[in-house]
């Protein structure tokens, strides 16, 4: 890797979004600066499931000529950028990290997709999840697992473990994740990354392979808040394509970044600080107010009494809609068919326990279990009236507090392996962002420390819906105080 | 015990297509006869991450029949998703309403042999049709997902039909209100209006109903009523063999005629219905209740009662122009500018419909106006052409679309109604047929036929029938 590429490959969106202004550099450049970084790094990171050198190089190139015509798409013209592989990509094979996917190489574009290519963002390629989002260590992908940048026997996290670990390891400065329960945020937390999940509703899903189609949203992962803040505006559009997409003008996330929290309320949730909890992460979190209350920021102790219901709440109703939701994958019009199947039923039964894994199966079960005839009120029924608790604890607390404050895992990366076989162990890693997703509020992990085996740790920001810009705006009064993001992984 | 010991208990369930431009949830073309899988797209072809939108229409479309049905019409009501495998349901669910339709408790009014009955629907609901699977010969399958994603309204009655021959009016009777309302073609052959039926026998006397058994695939008005009739005979058969009738979903085969076993109760789907998290509640509002009451047509039963009392037409007759709405409106565009409505209504359902039928044409693509008809039919109702010219001059107005005095003038069909012209004419004649008018006088009446035909010959064929017969039998000395 040449000196150029590496220097290049240390820039934040924003400071390579200025080079690109200023012509110091050229969208090329940036390009072929994180192409060899990739070469370099993810044999050993694996963040990567296919780059799109051709693409990315090509887009990169149209970028150029308009700068040079003085018509620069957007502010992030040429910065490049990857996305997990549950966004669909026109021309470019997308596989959710299932087998039952392998092959597809879809007709369209997510919107978010088009929203990136429309900003002149070149798309590097696609990278590695827990299949069909469902996990919490990239464990779960059908290929392989991802490593974290900052231990490679440790997971990076997931389900967007790919995103997070390729922005962690400085192979592209941003990626799009989404978050069903904590997938984008736990990731960052791991990674060191910031990892920002929107209001339900903000960001359009159309195009993105669902999992749970009312919990699952778009999000970036990036190495600062503002940068998060910067791409939010990005991918912040209603969408006539989402019926759940909210009809709100994005807003100006940027120029209210730098407000500080001077005056805010701020709630620690007493429910949060949970049994099995790294007492470093705790530690973290409570410096972490500690300094914002220093700021000018008022902390005070809040109840959501219903999270200890949440994780079963969680896993009665994403499993359901996910049950519904892989229904599509039968082997009829795409994706992988059985071939030595005889007859209908065994088309369907083969294709599928060839093509899905052991978890996407186990969650199949359990939402079909929970909707059944005669299960449907004890389980999904009540789930979603836990659901309907959930939301209000969180609406009684934000009568209180502007923004509630929290970790984002209660542990740093586990090694990997340590929790395949225990699945119970595994769901609890999203203990304490999953009632987020239930809640269809807008959730941030931004990096508050290392531990002492040199592990990042996260903070989490909650805030009201469509709030977002009170969130980054806490995030940031955060990260500016230990500016962690210019520690670079040891990869 | 026999048959008539027995009183079948019947309710159907009508799928209706709605007349829309485009599918439910995505922009698809929902016109009929494309080749296979021509009208598709990665929303109904159920591709991975696409989401459903919905054609605002469809809603509006729903309210309609639900309002002319006498429905409550529910301010708030969900999508839901039914979940099953077929190769013809690409997303392995159906989006459909389930719990809380759009349109509930209404009422069809159905003429039966034991008078009228208004017959109690129970829900109507919106939700996507599937696609269709062809079996071919050599065992294998394909699908065409044309009809995938093409908006249906479900419209379920409430099991008050007793007999087939109801069961088949109740049918004609929805078709023709939900035809007239401009929300459905009533095309049974292309599949756009579809039933199923629920049939249960019980003893005559009981109070409760007995087992019932679902009928598929009865796609004409004819089979409909075989359907139910063998289905019914089966079950009195059944009983009274000793058996049980079981609750089963049964197959019309109408070449065979009979209903065939599709599956038990035991292998009924569990369909795992939950509300569709991509789908926001569908809302009705008050402007947009107003808004369809206010666009409602009269309907067609109420249509017959006017035209019978305010033009004085037979059952029969109104039945039959209110039977299509367009040529219900064509007459009663028409009707302003004639004496006797009922000359019309016959001018209209006999020479026009017949025209109209040995050309194929429709209504809408006739060259002449309601007035021009109107206008045709006073002139033989005043006389001033007969009504043998009268179905020439239709004929060239079918042709030509020219106005029919101006075809009488280039014709010269105008009758001759001058009374002088008519005696000169009469007397001349009389003259020269002495001995004729000497046999009629003495009693031989025929004469006057003979005479009559002479009359007209002279007159070129353009006297006044009517007023040339009147003057000849004066001038015999009738009284």
């Amino acid at each position: 890797m040449t000196a150029a590429a590496a220097e290049l490959s240390r820039l934040t969106v924003l400071e390579l979004a200025a080079q690109l202004a200023s012509k110091d550099v050229s969208a090329v450049e940036a390009t072929r600066a994180c192409l060899e970084r990739v070469a370099a790094v993810d044999g050993k990171v694996k963040a990567f499931l296919r780059v799109d050198e051709k693409g990315a190089l090509a887009a990169a190139e149209a970028s150029d000529q308009r700068r040079k015509e003085g018509a620069p798409a957007s502010a992030l013209d040429g910065v490049p950028i990857a996305l997990k592989d549950i966004f669909c990509t026109e021309g470019l094979e997308t596989t959710c990290g299932s087998k039952i996917l392998q092959g597809f190489v879809p007709p369209f574009d997510a919107t978010v997709v088009r929203l990136l290519r429309r900003a002149g963002m070149p798309i590097l390629g696609k990278l590695n999840q827990d299949e069909f989002a469902m996990g919490s260590s990239t464990e779960n992908s059908a290929f392989f697992p991802t490593r974290n940048p900052w231990d490679l026997s440790r997971t990076p996290g997931g389900s967007s473990g790919g995103s997070a670990a390729a922005v962690a390891a400085r192979e592209v400065p941003a990626a799009l994740g989404t978050d069903t329960g904590g997938s984008i945020r736990q990731p960052a937390a791991f990674t060191g990354t910031v990892g920002l999940k929107p209001t339900y509703g903000r960001v359009s899903r159309s195009g993105v392979i669902a999992f749970a189609s009312s919990l699952d949203q778009v999000g970036p992962i990036t190495r600062t808040v503002a940068d998060a803040a910067a791409l939010l505006q990005v991918i912040a559009v209603p969408d006539p394509e989402d019926a759940t997409s909210a009809r709100l003008p994005a807003a100006d996330y940027l120029s209210k970044l730098e407000g500080g929290v001077h005056g805010m309320r701020l709630g620690l949730p007493r429910e949060y600080f949970v049994r099995g909890m790294d007492p470093e992460v705790e530690s973290a979190v409570r410096a972490a107010a500690a300094e914002l209350e220093k700021q000018g920021a008022r902390i005070e102790e809040i109840s959501l009494p219903h999270t200890k219901y949440a994780l079963a709440a969680y896993y009665l109703i994403a499993p359901a809609e996910a049950s519904s939701n892989l229904a599509r994958y039968d082997g009829i019009r795409f994706g992988l068919r059985a071939k030595e199947a005889k007859g209908l039923r065994e088309l369907y039964s083969e294709t599928r326990e060839q093509g899905f894994g052991q978890e996407v199966k186990r969650r199949i079960m359990l939402g079909t279990y929970a909707l059944s005839a005669g299960y449907y009120d004890a389980y999904y029924l009540k789930a979603q009236q836990v659901r309907t608790l959930i939301r209000r604890d969180f609406t009684d607390a934000f009568q209180k507090v502007d923004a509630v404050l929290c970790a984002t895992a209660p542990t740093p990366a586990f090694p990997l392996g340590a929790k395949v076989d225990d699945p119970l162990a595994m769901y609890l890693n999203d203990v304490l962002t999953l009632p987020v997703n239930l809640a269809g509020l807008p959730g941030i992990s931004v990096p508050c420390g290392f531990s002492g085996g040199g592990l990042p740790m996260g903070l989490q920001v909650i805030g009201k819906p469509f709030d977002e810009a009170t969130l980054l705006r806490v995030a940031r009064a955060h990260e500016r105080t230990q500016e962690l993001y210019k520690r670079a992984p040891p990869v | 015990m026999s048959a008539s010991d027995f009183q079948p208990v019947i309710g159907l369930e009508v799928h209706a297509q709605l007349l829309t431009q485009s599918k439910i949830f995505c922009g698809c073309s929902t016109a009929f006869g494309a080749p296979p899988n021509h009208h598709t797209c990665p929303v109904c072809l159920g591709m991975p991450g696409v989401l459903p939108v919905l054609n605002e229409k469809v809603v509006e479309l729903a309210v309609r029949v639900g309002l002319a049905l006498g429905c409550r019409i529910r301010p708030v009501s969900l999508f839901a998703r039914k979940n099953y495998f077929y190769p013809d349901l690409p997303k392995g669910y159906q989006i459909s309403q389930y719990d809380q339709p759009i349109c509930e408790d209404g009422k069809l009014e159905v003429q039966t042999a034991s008078g009228e009955r208004a017959v109690r629907i129970r829900r109507a609901h919106l939700e996507e049709d599937a696609g269709k699977s062809v079996h071919d010969a050599g065992g294998e399958s394909l699908v065409d997902l044309n009809r995938a994603g093409v908006p249906l309204l479900e419209i379920v009655s409430e099991p008050d039909l007793r007999s087939s021959e109801e069961a088949a009016e109740y049918l004609r009777t929805m078709r023709d209100v939900l035809v007239y309302l401009g929300v459905n073609d009533g095309n049974l052959e292309e599949g756009s209006f579809r039933c199923d039926a629920n049939v249960s026998v019980m003893r005559k006397g009981a109070t409760e109903y007995g087992t019932r058994a679902e009928l598929k695939n009865i796609n004409s008005f004819r089979f409909v009523q075989k359907a139910i009739d063998f289905e019914i005979e089966r079950q009195v058969g059944v009983i009274e063999g000793g058996g049980k009738v079981v609750q089963e979903t049964r197959l019309y085969d109408p070449q065979r005629d009979e209903t065939r076993s599709m599956r038990g109760k035991e292998e009924a789907h569990d369909y795992r219905y939950f509300p569709e998290p991509d789908l926001p509640p569908v809302r009705v509002g008050p402007a947009l209740l107003e808004r369809v009451r206010a666009s409602l047509p009269e309907l067609p039963r109420a249509r017959v009662l006017r035209l019978q009392q305010q033009h004085g037409l037979s059952a029969a007759d109104a039945r039959t122009l209110c039977g299509d709405r367009a040529l219900a409106d064509f007459y009663e565009a028409a009707v302003p500018g004639v004496k006797d409505p009922k000359k019309l209504a016959n001018w209209m359902m006999g020479d026009l419909l017949r025209q109209l039928h040995e050309t194929g044409a429709a209504l809408g693509e006739l060259k002449f106006s309601p007035a021009q008809l109107a206008a045709l039919v006073s002139a033989v109702e005043q006389g001033t052409i007969s009504g043998a010219a009268g179905k020439d001059v239709l004929g060239e107005m079918f042709r030509t679309g020219k106005d029919p005095q101006a075809i009488i003038a280039e014709k010269g069909l105008a009758q001759v109604s001058d009374t002088g012209a008519m005696e000169q004419v009469l007397d001349e004649l009389l003259a020269k047929n002495a001995g004729e008018v000497e046999k009629y006088k003495a009693g031989k009446k025929q004469v006057l036929g003979f005479l009559m035909g002479q009359a007209m010959k002279a007159m070129k064929g353009k006297g006044n029938p009517q007023l040339l017969n009147e003057l000849l039998r004066k001038k015999l000395g009738e009284p």
